[in-house]
């Protein structure tokens, strides 16, 4: 559509509403949030991934898990330092990290879920890095340039991430009569926190309407067929819709997170007076 | 990370039945300083003695990821969770070309894997002490990995090729990682009474672990004079340790943390640090896997392989079916 030409508003006047309005600025509270999302989301997976550190199948895959691990970290640091620089309370990535409890967590279900055996790990992670390889091709676009540069450098990493679930997805799903039935269940326990992923509510709506954030819904289409595509080839069945189970971005969670919480958490609260 | 020999040879007859003409020729390019190559001949007992080292040498990297894995899940920032992510990740790395390294003098990874969970192949002692504090994962950097430079630098140029050029890229790692121990000592050491106490006391638990890790006194070390001809080691176990003191004494100082050592003292003769005697009696006690946590060690070990074989299957029914398909 042509737009017209845009209009002048005055200094601190609100867009929202005008006739071909000029994009807002999302409040420092939305915004902040928002970046929660981001940056929970790849601190938990990060963390969930790290435990598997020393104990994979093989030393191959000990050192991919703490690769995308370190790669998850990195991220994670990245978007907890930029939301608490726009919270501008004084707090850092550390402080957000380590400093929150569950309520004030705002990642999704699935990436904190359980490890669980070795098809689990990777059901968890190629669902959610197609996901967050769809969101940040598109967040690198992100008309903040602060978030849009860490998506730029992040799509990288995740692409791998995506290829190298997917590859174990296939390979578990067609192997053996074991690991076919493992990653039948690994999908079936996943399956249910994925909707979550794609959920808009009016945070994510704001960030959408500013030109910051992502229409996750925009691209779930694209993914249900990306879904269906390495599905097919590990020789499997999509599993059934199951009800969806939502809340995270909303601080409600499972009761898995406040466990992983207290084990990452544990020196900078027991000693909060300490640099490290 | 390192690990020193431990089994005792039985290698010394052997070389005595080898081709002599042969044997007078790889001697002589070994004093030449030339090194062997996987399909150059070698006498057994050196292609032994060195399956042995490279392979012990392989697993303490992998074994080594235990005691500091403990703490990545707990680091206390986000920045020391990526550095020891990156640390674990680089020793993954290290065991995978030593294991590459030592698979081409003939000896595949699962038997060389079975020997470890077996109890028939050895890895350095030092891992088979707990990871207490967050300082440890400071001492373990600044002291382990310190310990281990100093075996590995001489390795740089030791006999066979694969081993020294695996070396090479390990020392650059390891030299990392001892700053990156030492810097988080420092931190500590200069930090809150809490962090005080854990710094000294993990330099109290992991000093004379680190001094055992060079191995036995050379008068105990029968393996060494054959393996110095053959430069598979450049120097001794004691000249090493000495250098380990020497360099880490004024380290611990800067510190200002105190070495556990009564008997430290600087001697203005010698050039060097004289220091206290080893408990000899506690180093072959761990080498026989009675160390601290030795049984959780190997437990997790042959547990990760136990219960990671289905995955290894499936990998390898599809490469075949893969390859079945590409076929038909």
């Amino acid at each position: 559509m042509a737009s017209l030409p845009p209009i002048d508003l005055p200094a601190g006047t609100s867009g929202e509403g005008a006739f071909d309005a000029p994009v807002a600025e999302p409040s420092r509270e939305k915004l902040f949030d928002y970046l929660l999302r981001l940056g929970d989301d790849s601190l938990i997976l990060g963390q969930r991934l790290s435990e598997y550190c020393g104990h994979a199948p093989s030393v191959e895959v000990d050192l991919s898990l703490a690769n995308m691990a370190l790669d998850l970290i990195g991220q994670a640091t990245l978007f907890l330092d930029l939301a608490g620089e726009v919270e501008g309370k004084g707090r850092d990535g550390d402080a957000l990290a380590f400093h929150r409890d569950v309520l004030d967590f705002r990642n999704c279900w699935l990436v904190e879920q359980p490890n669980g055996d070795f098809a689990q790990t990777m059901a968890r992670q190629w669902l959610f890095s197609t996901w967050q390889k769809s969101l940040f091709d598109r967040l690198a676009n992100s008309r903040d340039p602060r978030i849009a540069e860490i998506a730029a450098k992040a799509v990288k990493e995740v692409a791998y991430h995506q290829d190298l679930a997917a590859e174990w997805v296939i390979r578990l799903g067609d192997g053996t009569e074991e690991s076919r039935r493992r990653m039948v269940d690994g999908l079936d326990w996943m399956w249910r926190f994925v909707p979550e992923l794609f959920e808009m509510d009016g945070i994510a709506a704001e960030a959408v309407r500013c030109g910051i954030g992502v229409d996750v819904a925009a691209f779930r289409d694209d993914y249900d067929r990306r879904l269906r595509e390495v599905i097919a080839g590990a020789g499997l069945e999509p599993p059934a819709d199951q009800r969806p189970i939502l809340g995270g971005r909303r601080g409600h969670h499972s009761e898995h997170l406040g466990h992983l919480l207290a084990i990452m958490q544990f020196l900078p609260r027991t000693y909060p007076d300490s640099k490290w | 990370m390192y690990t020193t020999e431990f089994q005792k040879s039985r290698d010394r007859k052997v070389a005595a039945i080898e081709d002599p003409a042969k044997l007078a020729a790889f001697e002589a390019r070994v004093a030449a300083d030339e090194f062997i190559e996987p399909k150059d001949w070698m006498p057994e007992a050196y292609r032994r003695t060195l399956t042995r080292q490279i392979s012990q040498h392989a697993h303490s990297e992998i074994v080594g990821m235990l005691p500091e894995g403990n703490w990545i899940s707990r680091a206390p920032s986000l920045r020391r969770k990526a550095i020891l992510l990156a640390k674990v990740q680089d020793e993954a790395g290290h065991g995978l070309y030593l294991y590459s390294a030592a698979e081409t003098l003939g000896t595949s990874r699962d038997e060389m894997i079975e020997a470890l969970h077996s109890g028939k192949a050895k890895y350095s002692t030092i891992f088979n002490y707990p990871t207490l504090t967050w300082a440890d994962i400071g001492a373990i950097g600044w002291l382990v990995d310190g310990a281990a430079i100093m075996n590995q630098v001489p390795l740089q140029r030791t006999s066979y090729g694969p081993y020294a050029r695996a070396m090479v890229r390990v020392c650059k790692e390891e030299s990392f990682h001892q700053r990156q121990g030492y810097e988080i000592m420092m931190v500590m050491a200069a930090g809150t009474a809490d962090q005080k106490r854990m710094a000294q006391d993990a330099l109290n638990r992991w000093w004379w672990p680190s001094l055992m890790m060079f191995g036995p006194p050379d008068e105990m070390s029968p393996n060494t004079a054959q393996s110095m001809r053959w430069r598979i080691k450049r120097e001794t176990n004691d000249e090493l340790r000495q250098k380990f003191v020497d360099i880490t004494v004024p380290q611990a100082e800067a510190l200002g943390l105190t070495v556990p050592d009564p008997a430290l003292s600087w001697n203005e003769a010698r050039g060097h640090y004289d220091f206290g005697e080893i408990d000899w009696e506690e180093f072959h006690a761990v080498v026989r896997g009675e160390g601290p946590v030795a049984k959780e060690r190997m437990k997790a070990r042959r547990a990760a392989w136990e219960e990671g074989a289905w995955v290894r299957e499936a990998a390898a029914a599809y490469a075949e079916k893969q390859a079945a398909r590409e076929a038909a």
